[in-house]
């Protein structure tokens, strides 16, 4: 452990950027490898993306396919959009590990094994016929083995610990041999052993000897030709850390709570990928903030919006089958026009699906989902930063216009993490909130309070909360009379009451920005995305535009109801519209219904974000049918 | 202070900080059952009045805002204007069908809230479907028309947000034991503060006549026509095993001993569940008409009484322990007396559970009425309430710019 300082004999090299994949056992630590990982490249300065990639099992049997967890990361020192297409180092931990993932490496990349996990139980569990390591199946790629297992249980000869507790150690020799390959620093993963395992003294020991030990594999064995180097990027100055989606969405709650007064309260039951969200918003008591693990889905949204009609903000967040359980009071809400935060971390269905792996296709259901006329904004964040501005904004438009509205994420953007520019608090939108009282509330000539005349410009009904003299009134699910919100079978009523609750959201529109088209601002193809795909498009529309004359433009959607008002005069403006998702067509649809225009739909229904370069080769179809 | 007087949102005292909830305190059980010399009044009388248990309050606070009963003569001391029950009436058409109990219920609550509060605009009434859910229209207090059967979600986040507003849910049995059944189980075991009114007509009265989950066996309605299937539940029992803190029955058709469950329900800091006999003269007409009519009642039902023996027919009969079975005895041929009868204590979960089950469906025993169950255990909200201010006096109030700022960070000039 003295020796890190140790002159290193390896040639460095330089490098633009790098994707590397650490890959195991469910059991293995892969996550946390990745993390700490991504962790000391942040810190290294490098742009950064990521993709967690784990099974639904939390300990699947082990050395089979399906237990195989897997930690992506593309670094660089421009900036970087997605978590990379294609591999240049593959760490894999053993022979499962190998044969799903040996896909992503680029010919030519590195393929660190643990020769220890190739044993004939570990093929015959990973199916694989004969050894991979000696059949030659490996050609073409810099296949470097290291005896993981056996080099980890030596360095812990020492060390009293069972052979299980060593084995589970072996994780930080490849963190070691990672991070020495890239020039990463590894104080940061020492401090963070340190911290993890401050109460046992041999485990946290344990696991600094082995990090050491894989950190000077490399100079030790001559197995690498060179090591690399990836420069600082130049990113926008100010204060950065890494964030994660989830995190993101906590913190952008935890600001508008702030921003506004309004105590926010947070009603959920656990679910994959959302449930980070709670463990991050039930640290954070100390802003007034409360959270509540409900029974179930139903009891979640219904205790937020219960605290909703009490004046604070009911807020709360699932993943598609929860929202499917929410949709009852979502039209509640609608109905009784309170605010309402419903957050959509998306996962693949339909049903149960595939939880632990990301997917757009809960749009049609976040617009459309409801019994009834039940018009509710919807907006989805585009990076795992942007959570934090998207979270803010669904809570500000909630209480400005008196109405549910729906967020949407996914596993990507909500496991993934990247550097992020921390935003000054005082440089957030104003957040003014108003409660009804007797003075200003609207009234009949009786002095009775009329709980549905609306503001005019907004057309936002008051809000007046329990405790307030003279304003109580009645909400319910029942169509509501126009001014005294009192219960209304009246055909003209009900038609102008439905009306009303479309226009009211259709409003949102006044006060959208104008929308920014990235790259060209005319030309062939118009790229138009919504949510995680954002990363994928940017640099998809890059590359075209570096390597061809296509003028491509691209637009991301904040909102996808109401649409921004000048999104038709945009597509005008381009020969083809194309419209990657990770769902079978859904923005598509809406796209042609609305703009009656024959947009080409790039659909990927597979659990995985988009590859730029499948997005390349889609914007070059559409460009040459454009003509 | 009286029984009635409520301090909401007030920390129980005592309560640790971040202490486990802790059981009944011991001196919720009486210290031995007190033998009744007298024979027990009628039965419509005599829980009228219940007995102080001065031990289980904890002491009113000083900002309290609950006014004593008028009766006591403390109403105006506050000098706050005395509301009366037509403060909680709203000009609303009440559209119940005409006779239906569900009138009883509202003038028993309308007549109560006037003693138990002065302010009603921190009163709120949260249903969810079914005829007696339209309870809250009729209701000059803040209130929602909620979901069929989530009542006590839309409750548990009002509560928990605002746990000094008084809240109150208003359920019947299929909303409440049917569709909603998960939901009324959580917020049992949870305790949140706050009232629960369960109109049980054994029958779906708003769907026009369908059976419901108390409905007995062999019932014949339109979704039934060769009788039903289903076992019903016994909603006081499904209370007592979810670990309600306060557990009563009473019926529409005795408002004296309505208005004292109540009173008692709005007394007691939890879920304060009270399951009311309700006639449908519509769908299930005298369903209940064994146990509130002047031929039968007395014969048919045992009134319930903390620390009184449970006698019952005008003290003719009384119920007594033989083992772990109940018997009913009688009183007047010389060979028993009061003093062999159960003697009730609303503190004791055991009994409560034996006089539930075993004083059911059995038409040889009374059916009893009055409060089963009651126990001093901290409520969700005020804990909820006292982490929050707990975590904050620990961490500072919460500040946003370190918040964001906190973890490693790094900056790029
Ligand atoms: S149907 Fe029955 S329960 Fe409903 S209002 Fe009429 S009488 Fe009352």
């Amino acid at each position: 452990m003295s020796d890190t300082a140790s002159p290193t004999t390896t040639p460095t090299r330089t490098l633009p950027e790098v994707t590397v994949l650490f890959a195991g056992d469910s059991g293995d630590g892969m996550q946390l490898t990745g993390g700490q990982f991504s962790h000391a490249t942040a810190l290294a300065r490098n742009d950064l993306a990521t993709l967690p990639d784990f099974p639904a099992e939390i300990r699947a049997p082990a050395g089979t396919l399906y237990g195989v967890s897997a930690f992506q990361l593309h670094f660089g020192e421009r900036a970087i959009h997605t978590p990379g297409d294609e591999v240049d180092l593959l760490v894999a931990m053993n022979a499962a590990a190998l044969k799903v993932n040996l896909g992503r490496v680029r010919s030519g990349g590195t393929i660190i094994v643990n020769r220890n996990s190739f044993a004939q139980r570990d093929l015959d569990l990973a199916s694989y016929e004969s050894n991979p390591l000696e059949d030659g199946s490996l050609e073409g790629y810099d296949v470097v083995e290291v005896e993981l297992t056996k080099l980890t249980r030596e360095a812990l000869a020492d060390f009293d610990l069972s052979t299980k507790d060593t084995d589970r150690s072996k994780n930080m020799f490849a963190l070691g041999l990672a991070l020495w390959m890239y020039t990463r620093p590894i104080e940061p993963a020492r401090e963070w052993i340190r911290g993890k395992f401050a109460t046992n003294e041999t485990i946290r020991d344990a696991n600094l000897t082995v990090l050491n030990k894989g950190y000077h594999y490399g100079d030790i064995t001559e197995a690498f030709a060179a090591r690399y180097e990836v420069p600082p990027a130049k990113l926008d100055p100010g204060v950065y850390r890494t964030i994660k989606g989830n995190d993101a969405l906590a913190l952008g709650l935890v600001a508008a709570t702030v921003k506004s007064g309004l105590k926010i309260f947070y009603g959920t039951y656990p679910i994959t990928p959302a449930s980070d969200l709670l463990h991050a918003l039930s640290r954070y008591k100390e802003f007034g903030l409360r959270t509540f693990q409900a029974e179930d889905e139903i009891a979640a949204v219904g205790s937020a919006l219960g605290a909703s009609f009490g004046g604070g903000l009911g807020v709360t967040a699932t993943s598609g089958p929860g929202v499917a359980l929410k949709t009852e009071f979502i039209g509640l809400a609608t109905m009784t026009e309170l605010p309402l935060v419903v957050i959509d971390v998306q996962r693949a269905g339909p049903s149960t699906g595939m939880p632990t792996k990301t997917e757009q296709s809960d749009l049609m259901m976040a617009i459309y989902g409801r019994n009834g006329e039940a018009p509710a904004p919807v907006l989805a964040a585009k990076t795992p930063g942007d959570c934090f501005e998207a979270a803010y904004e669904a809570a500000r438009i909630a209480v400005k216009y008196m109405t549910p509205v729906l967020l949407l994420s996914d596993g990507y953007l909500g496991n993934g993490s990247e550097p992020w520019r921390i935003p000054d608090p005082d440089a957030l939108p104003d957040f003014p909130v108003h409660f009804a009282d007797s003075e200003d509330a609207p009234t009949d000539e009786d002095g009775t309070f009329l709980p549905y005349v609306r503001d005019a410009e907004t057309l936002a009904r008051p809000w007046a909360k329990p405790g307030t003299p003279a304003l109580e009134h009645r909400l319910g699910g029942l169509e509501k009379d126009e001014r005294t919100g009192g219960v209304s079978y009246d055909p003209e009523n009900h038609q102008r009451m439905t009306v009303l609750r479309a226009e009211k959201i259709a409003g949102i529109t006044r006060e959208l920005p104008p929308l920014e088209v990235e790259g060209d601002d005319n030309g062939e193809v118009l790229v138009i995305g919504w949510g995680s795909t954002y990363g994928a498009i940017k640099a998809a529309v890059n590359h075209i535009r570096d390597e061809s004359d296509l003028r491509v433009g691209h637009v991301h959607l904040r909102w996808l109801n109401p649409l921004p008002a000048d999104l038709g005069e945009v597509i005008e403006r381009f020969g083809r519209v194309l419209v990657p998702e990770l769902n079978h067509g859904q923005l598509v649809r809406l796209l042609r219904e609305r703009y009656l225009i024959p947009a080409v739909s790039l659909p990927k229904i597979q659990g995985l974000p988009f590859k730029a370069s499948e997005i390349q080769d889609a914007i070059r179809a559409a460009a040459s049918n454009a003509n | 202070m009286s029984d009635d007087q409520k301090p909401k949102g007030v920390k129980p005292a005592g309560l640790p900080t971040g202490a486990k909830p802790a059981g009944p305190p011991k001196a919720a059980k009486p210290a031995g059952p007190p033998k009744a010399a007298k024979p027990a009044g009628p039965p419509g009388a005599k829980a009228v009045k219940p007995p102080a248990r001065p031990a289980l309050r904890p002491p009113k606070p000083p900002t309290a805002r609950v006014v004593g009963a008028p009766a006591e003569g403390d109403g105006e001391a506050h000098g706050l204007p005395v509301l009366t029950r037509k403060d909680f009436a709203t000009p609303a058409d009440v559209r119940w069908c005409p006779g239906c109990g569900d009138y009883a219920v509202l003038a028993a609550v309308q007549r109560v809230l006037p003693e138990l509060t002065e302010k009603k605009e921190d009163v709120v009434f949260i249903s969810g479907i079914g005829c007696s859910s339209r309870f809250p229209y009729y209701m000059n207090t803040y209130g929602m028309h909620s979901i069929h059967g989530r009542a006590p979600t839309v409750a548990t986040g009002l509560k928990s947000s605002r746990p000094e507003l008084d809240v109150w849910v208003i359920t019947g049995d299929g909303d409440a034991l049917s569709i909603g059944a998960g939901h009324f189980a959580h917020m049992l075991r949870r305790n949140v503060d706050l009232q629960v009114i369960l109109f049980n007509n054994q029958i779906y009265g708003l769907t026009k006549g369908q059976y419901s989950p108390t409905s007995e066996v062999g019932k014949v309605t339109k979704s039934s026509p060769y009788g039903s299937l289903d076992h019903p539940f016994n909603p006081a029992a499904l209370a007592l095993g979810a670990d309600a803190s306060f557990v009563a029955r009473t019926m529409d058709r005795d408002p004296k001993h309505m208005q004292a469950m109540l009173r008692r329900a709005h007394a007691h800091r939890g879920t304060a569940f009270v399951e009311v006999y309700q006639n449908c003269n519509i769908f299930n007409d005298g369903a209940f008409f064994d146990f509130t009519e002047k031929d039968s009642k007395p014969e048919r039902t045992v009134f319930v009484e903390h620390g009184q023996p449970l006698v019952y027919d005008d003290g003719t009969k009384g119920i007594m322990l033989d083992g772990v079975t109940l018997r009913s005895v009688n009183l007047d041929d010389g060979n028993r007396s009061t003093d062999d009868c159960l003697v009730w204590d609303e503190g004791d979960k055991t009994l409560a559970f034996l006089v539930i089950q075993q004083l059911f469906w059995n038409d040889a025993l009374p059916r009893p009425f009055g409060v089963f169950y009651i126990e001093d255990r901290p409520a969700y909200d005020a804990m909820l309430q006292e982490q929050v201010e707990a975590v904050t006096e620990k961490k500072g109030e919460g500040d946003l710019r370190a918040l964001l700022h906190a973890g490693a960070t790094w900056t790029i000039s």
